[in-house]
């Protein structure tokens, strides 16, 4: 089993994030991050990004899949080379007192934003790595977390190579 | 698709352009069945006389007729049904074309665009319902798109592994002027099929092939798809290169069944030489071919020691079930012409003193003669399927007949007693497995070839799933011969229930059935019944000389099974034979493969 970071570059017509999704559904893949945007200036193609875990055999399937499905420019499996990979989390936390100043502690660690404040709480913004979201959510858990909102992975490769 | 770029020409109503659209499509004839959403095409329908349309009396059967059509032509069939119920009907058919590599083009009605989403009378999801079911579709929102998204439905449906396509119409569209623009050169944006396959693969390929000491051919549909031509090519190879050839279900008349290098039908119920072959072989050359469950049997134990070569023109298959050593993903006709120039060019010589050694095994294994069963020819002796099958044969060579079935034990009998020696001339279903297939099927076939002999070879319960059919025959006096193997039983169900199940036969009885050959006379057809072996002949004359739709009720022993038979979940060289063989034994079944369909 591996973990594999994918990104789709699709024409971006309606249906199309339906007919990724239903592939995964119907044919029984794990999806453990998936986001979707508009990346060309006339908005004519999205980019996909999906985090999934299979055997070898079942990441080409879900690649050869993918490259199948009409719609579908180029399908890059970006964790067969150096890659970077970004989530952006929005993070509630409550308390007042001691609490209150462990979260301000922690997320000045982490290099987390606070971007809203009341007198019982704080929300941060914090961008990394699923690992460092992780992370930083386990360690806000005894200080008070409250409610998160992440927006999944986003990853391109590194150096000059483009996807198209 | 870009290239469309030419001055468009305004249409009255969306429906002429689309009638306008497949006519440049090469389209002359739909299957179809009409309805509120689709009445503006109907109407363009009457006021034409190039385009066909062909009524049935039920939407699957629409979409299993075109599926015929185009098997038995290789041109796109065409459906046209209303929206709702119209479309739902339809998805048995779809999945069964994409399950197959068919290629279709099915026109469905919608509900204006401005009630899309309200629950609107006869409105469905189409587009969602059938998105798993068809190699892709489309929801046509504005009449700017119209014409083009025709065009590329065909392209789509009919290049890369055929499949498919749904064209979702709401009606205001149909109704509202649309531009007309030619197909010009049709270049899709995103989908691009590769065809020719990688020279470096062609040549690992003829290097593991050269070296071959027990080498086998499995060829799949996709040499049908490929064209006649490339079933000619694999003649042309498998008889340079003197190697033994088998052929899937979905293959059956991609290579000649006459020809002494076939070992006929590998797979569940393939014969004894074409399995152990594939379980013997040290290389295998799979062209178009998907290593489907009823081929390979247990994925452990298929093929343990052979170098296995898969030509595919769709990347997905290739490594999903059963790793290889060599893919070549492209066209089967291109691949086996850069495989026959390659096997030229190799200097390597073939090893030909192995390849007779492993002619006298298979011959070996040929002398079991799996396929064989006992006929009584006693004077109201009981018909044994496999008989019927035989003397059908018989009495039909030398024409241009086209065999369809439906699904059950007389499917597999038919594919294993029926003699196919070109391609496009059987038709089955062989991923769904849809009982109902045949009939409309035959119909397809029968009207894409007026003068051709046409037979669906049926099984009693399977034949009433689209009997109403038989007033399509009727109405466009399509002389299609539905021969039915009458056990009585869904014999296939009865056969794994005697097998698996501790002959329980639950359920699988034919209770009540119709008298077939009255049904048949009441659709204006001919009915026929054979209850004994001394009928048989007589009553496959009789069928054969009417220039008329027929029901030939043939009385078939209740109790026979299909064999040989690979038990699901069991490897290939733990093959059941029949009863005819001393020491049979029953089926060394797992709970895992208990589990298996
Ligand atoms: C639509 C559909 N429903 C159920 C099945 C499961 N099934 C496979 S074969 C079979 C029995 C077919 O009986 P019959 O047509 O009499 O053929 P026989 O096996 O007796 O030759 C059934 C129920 C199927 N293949 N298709
Ligand atoms: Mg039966």
């Amino acid at each position: 089993m591996r973990s594999a970071t994918i990104s789709v570059l699709v024409e971006n017509e309606s249906g199309v994030l339906a007919r990724v999704i239903g592939l995964f559904s119907g044919r029984g893949y794990n999806i453990d991050s998936l986001t979707v945007a508009p990346v060309e200036r006339d908005g004519s193609k999205s980019r996909i990004t999906i985090v999934t875990q299979g055997t070898e055999m079942v990441i080409e399937q879900i690649k050869a899949q993918l490259d199948r499905l009409v719609p579908v420019y180029k399908v890059l499996d970006l964790t067969e080379g150096p890659h970077l990979s970004r989530e952006l989390a929005l993070i509630k936390v409550l308390g007042t007192g001691e609490k209150r100043a462990e979260a301000l502690r922690l997320a000045d660690a982490f290099r987390a934003r606070v971007i809203d404040a009341t007198t019982e709480s704080f929300t941060f913004e914090l961008t990394g790595a699923t690992d460092k979201l992780d992370a930083f959510l386990d360690l806000m858990r005894p200080v008070g977390l409250a409610e998160v909102s992440r927006t999944g992975v986003a990853a391109i490769a590194r150096g000059v190579g483009t996807i198209e | 698709m870009d290239g469309t770029i030419q001055a468009a020409e305004m249409m009255n109503s969306g429906a002429e352009a689309i009638l306008r659209a497949l006519k440049a499509q090469g389209v002359d004839t739909i299957f179809g069945y009409p309805g509120g959403a689709v009445l503006p095409i109907y109407d363009a329908i009457f006021q034409q006389n190039e385009i066909r349309h062909i009524l049935v009396r039920h939407e699957q059967a629409a979409v299993h007729a075109a599926e015929g059509y185009a098997r038995s032509t290789g041109k796109v069939g065409c459906v046209l049904v209303t929206s709702g119920p119209g479309a739902t009907n339809a998805v048995t058919g779809l999945v069964d074309a994409l399950m197959d590599s068919v290629p279709l083009v099915c026109l469905t009605g919608q509900v204006p665009t401005h009630l899309i989403g309200n629950d609107a009378f006869q409105e469905a999801d189409t587009t969602g319902i059938t998105r798993p079911a068809t190699k892709h579709n489309y929801l046509v929102k504005r009449a700017d798109d119209l014409v083009r998204v025709i065009h590329e439905a065909f392209h789509v449906a009919r290049t890369g592994r055929p499949g498919p396509v749904v064209v979702d119409l709401p009606k205001d569209i149909l109704i509202g002027p649309a531009p007309y623009r030619e197909p010009a050169h049709v270049q899709h944006r995103s989908y691009r099929p590769r065809t020719e396959p990688d020279p470096r693969r062609i040549e690992e390929a003829v290097a593991l092939l050269k070296r071959a000491r027990r080498p086998v051919v499995y060829a799949g549909g996709g040499i049908i798809n490929a064209g006649p031509e490339a079933s000619r090519l694999l003649a042309e190879f498998v008889r340079m290169t003197g190697f033994p050839c088998t052929n899937t279900l979905m293959a059956l008349g991609a290579f000649p069944a006459s020809d002494g290098q076939f070992l006929g039908m590998l797979g569940m119920h393939g014969t004894y030489e074409a399995n152990w072959a594939m379980h013997d072989c040290d290389v295998m050359l799979n062209i178009g071919a998907r290593f489907d469950d009823r081929v390979t049997g247990r994925l452990n134990a298929f093929s343990p020691g052979s170098k296995k070569i898969h030509v595919d023109i769709d990347p997905s298959n290739v490594n999903k079930s059963v790793a290889v050593d060599v893919a070549v993903i492209g066209d089967a006709l291109a691949v086996l012409k850069a495989l026959i120039a390659a096997w030229k060019q190799d200097g390597t010589v073939q090893d030909r003193g192995a390849l007779a050694q492993w002619w006298q095994q298979i011959d070996v294994w040929r002398s079991k003669n799996s396929l064989r069963y006992t006929q009584s020819r006693d004077t109201g002796a009981i018909i044994k399927p496999q008989y019927a099958i035989e003397q059908l044969y018989k009495a039909t060579r030398g024409r241009d007949t086209y065999v369809t079935t439906e699904v059950g034990q007389h499917q597999m009998w038919a594919a294993q007693y029926f003699k196919f020696e070109k391609p496009n001339h059987w038709m089955t279903s062989g991923g769904l497995g849809t009982m109902g297939y045949g009939l409309p099927a035959a119909m397809g076939v029968q009207v894409a070839h007026p003068d051709a002999l046409v037979i669906d070879i049926a099984g009693e319960a399977s034949i009433l799933m689209n009997i109403q059919e038989m007033g399509t025959l009727a109405q466009y006096r399509l002389p299609v011969k539905i021969f039915i193997l009458n056990n009585r039983y869904m014999g296939m169900v009865r056969q794994w229930q005697e097998l698996l199940h501790g002959s329980r036969y639950s359920q699988s009885y034919s209770e009540a059935l119709p008298d077939f050959v009255k049904l048949a006379e009441s659709f204006h057809a001919v009915g026929l019944r054979a209850e004994k072996v001394d009928d048989l002949d007589r009553v496959i004359a009789e069928m054969l000389a009417v220039d008329k739709p027929v029901i030939a009720d043939i009385c078939v022993d209740e109790k026979e099974n299909v064999f040989p038979m690979i038990p699901s979940g069991a490897p290939h060289n733990e093959m059941l034979l029949g009863p005819e063989h001393k020491g049979h034994d029953k089926p060394g079944v797992t709970d895992a493969g208990m589990a298996l369909v």
